[in-house]
């Protein structure tokens, strides 16, 4: 949005996010080990893998809540953290780093909704706040999006009187209201009892078929063969395996891929 | 009991038993009755008390004066206090080596040495610092004022207050954003929130449920730590008491009156404090209910 029609970025390619040979370290342990991945805009890609593979670290660093220590990592076109001049990298100051969080949604494991306000303020919130759009407006529009959701009875409610199931379609409806171009899900399902776990992964293939660019780390292989368009097996730090759902998952290539199916399917 | 029928129709009977006696129970009871009955009878008949004497001054003018300088100043080092242990607590969790160490040891001083001795010195702050100015550090003085016509006692017993109160505070701020989950940080931030933003409008709104107990508690704390300034030395309802009692030698009477001020000052701040704990639990369940229930009442409101 604001900042972010600066000039073109040839590098990406037209492409929502481009991974090149990203590396992460937590101190001397290196979680990411050059990671290379393209996702297209309007493609929904489910990332698996064991835990400890890298999966949610490497969704982190899509909108920069984690820096990474080596690679480039475009979103949208951007470079993620960083601008690139005369062939030096500049760390962006944190009011810019926020304003390309602006252009990415993310919906976490624990929901993280803010619990000292309802749902509709939980919506409304960022787009008040950050984007400072007329009130009326973004409550005509959160409300909207909670009826999307399916929680259009819902929206005075506090956090704590909501089921996971809600809370996560909350959180999503929170992320929605941003209108973000990329929407980044960590576990979304994980924390979730099992009866609930069908109402959320609903919502997201209702995203889905809206036509909304998507990064799904999970769980849920019945959801990748479904939904997604493409699945990539992580491990060890590294994309073991790319290529369709159907394909991955009935015929995977790789010993660790298969080592790991057997163990989830 | 009522379900003799039941037991009729299958159910047992309800259980008749002879309970446990409790004679310690009556034995504690007993003996509190006759010293409470003790008390009352002393606060009748005591003649070192004189009623008369305290129902005289209670409303009279020094007193009344007093009292508004307990209040002020209590407000005043409250707030004062807040907002500058909001400050250091923010410092404490910089991630700036120079905050974090400038605010620690302004915490080692003000925690590490009494708050009288410190108001004495407020006392005497003409002599420590002859002279406030403005200008470059090091380098030459735009203005300067002489520190003795500058701080009057009223400010130098409301900054003593407000100093030390800073230190107190600004741990019970921490210790409230550091219990906010780091999850709540995250999401802010990943919708594009500033730090500010989010300190403001997420962090500080969630940590006051649990900075607002033990801010009530310094808050009384702070009414009664007031009657301190007698160091600087500033006038306020200890003080009054005591230049009242310096000419009639009623010394009781006049205690006993101020403790009474005291009291009424402490309970009305209780109830404000039960108010405020009860706002700040908006969202927990318990505080979710409240705000329900007084949405029906007010007819539907809210939208």
């Amino acid at each position: 949005m604001t900042d972010l029609s600066k000039g073109p970025a040839p590098e990406s390619g037209g492409l929502m996010v481009k991974a090149e040979k990203v590396h992460k370290s937590f101190g001397r342990l290196e979680v990411l080990k050059g990671i290379d991945l393209e996702v297209r805009p309007g493609e929904v890609m489910c990332v698996v893998g064991p835990s400890g593979s890298g999966k949610s670290t490497f969704l982190r660093c899509i909108n920069h809540l984690e820096k990474i220590n080596a690679g480039r990592l475009w979103v949208n076109g951007h470079l993620v953290g960083y601008r690139e001049s005369g062939g030096k990298l500049y760390e962006l100051r944190d009011r810019e780093v926020a304003a390309q969080r602006r252009e990415i949604g993310m919906v976490f494991q624990r929901f993280n909704l803010f619990p000292h306000m309802t749902a509709l303020e939980n919506v409304m919130e960022a787009p008040c706040r950050v984007k400072k759009q007329p009130k009326a407006e973004v409550r005509e529009r959160a409300v909207a999006l909670l009826t999307r959701v399916g929680l259009g009875d819902k929206v005075h409610n506090y956090p704590s009187q909501l089921s996971g199931g809600q809370q996560q379609r909350v959180a999503i409806a929170r992320a929605l209201a941003m209108e973000p171009a990329l929407m980044l899900f960590d576990e979304p399902t994980s924390a979730l009892d099992p009866e609930l776990v069908g109402e959320v992964l609903e919502t997201m293939k209702q995203l889905a078929l809206d036509g909304m660019t998507m990064v799904v780390v999970t769980h849920e292989m019945g959801f990748a063969r479904e939904v997604g368009d493409s699945l990539v097996f992580m491990d060890g730090g590294v994309v073991v395996e790319e290529g369709t759902p159907r394909e991955v998952l009935a015929n995977p290539q790789h010993r660790r891929t298969q080592d790991f199916l057997s163990k989830v399917l | 009991m009522t379900d003799d029928k039941e037991a009729a129709g299958g159910r047992p009977e309800a259980i008749k038993a002879v309970p446990v006696r409790h004679p310690g129970r009556w034995l504690g009871g007993a003996v509190v009755l006759v010293l409470v009955a003790m008390f009352v009878h002393f606060l009748l008949t005591s003649k070192a008390l004189e009623w008369s004497e305290q129902w005289k001054y209670l409303f009279s003018a020094p007193v009344l004066k007093g009292v508004r300088n307990t209040v002020w100043l209590t407000i005043a080092a409250m707030v004062g206090g807040v907002v500058l242990g909001i400050i250091l607590a923010l410092m404490r969790l910089s991630a700036n080596p120079l905050l974090r160490g400038a605010a620690w040891g302004y915490l080692w001083f003000f925690r590490g040495t009494p708050l009288y001795t410190q108001l004495l010195i407020w006392g005497a702050i003409g002599t420590l610092f002859p002279t406030v100015g403005v200008g470059i550090p090091f380098g030459p003085e735009f203005a300067t004022w002489k520190t003795q016509e500058l701080v009057n006692a009223a400010i130098a017993a409301s900054l003593g207050l407000i100093l030390n109160e800073a230190a107190y505070m600004a741990e019970i701020v921490r210790a409230g954003i550091l219990s906010v989950d780091e999850g709540q940080q995250e999401a802010a931030s990943a919708l594009g929130m500033s730090k500010m933003q989010t300190m403001r409008r997420i962090v500080l709104p969630q940590a006051m449920r649990v900075i607002v107990p033990p801010t009530g508690n310094e808050s009384i704390s702070m009414l009664k730590n007031t009657s301190l300034v007698a160091a600087v030395p500033y006038s306020e309802l200890t003080f009054t008491a005591q230049t009242i009692y310096a000419s009639t030698y009623k010394i009781i009477p006049m205690l006993v009156m101020a403790c009474l001020w005291y009291l009424l000052i402490s309970s009305v701040m209780m109830v404000g404090q039960y108010y405020l704990e009860r706002y700040y639990s908006k969202g927990t369940s318990k505080g979710a209910e409240a705000r329900q229930r007084l949405r029906f009442r007010g007819g539907g409101g809210g939208q």
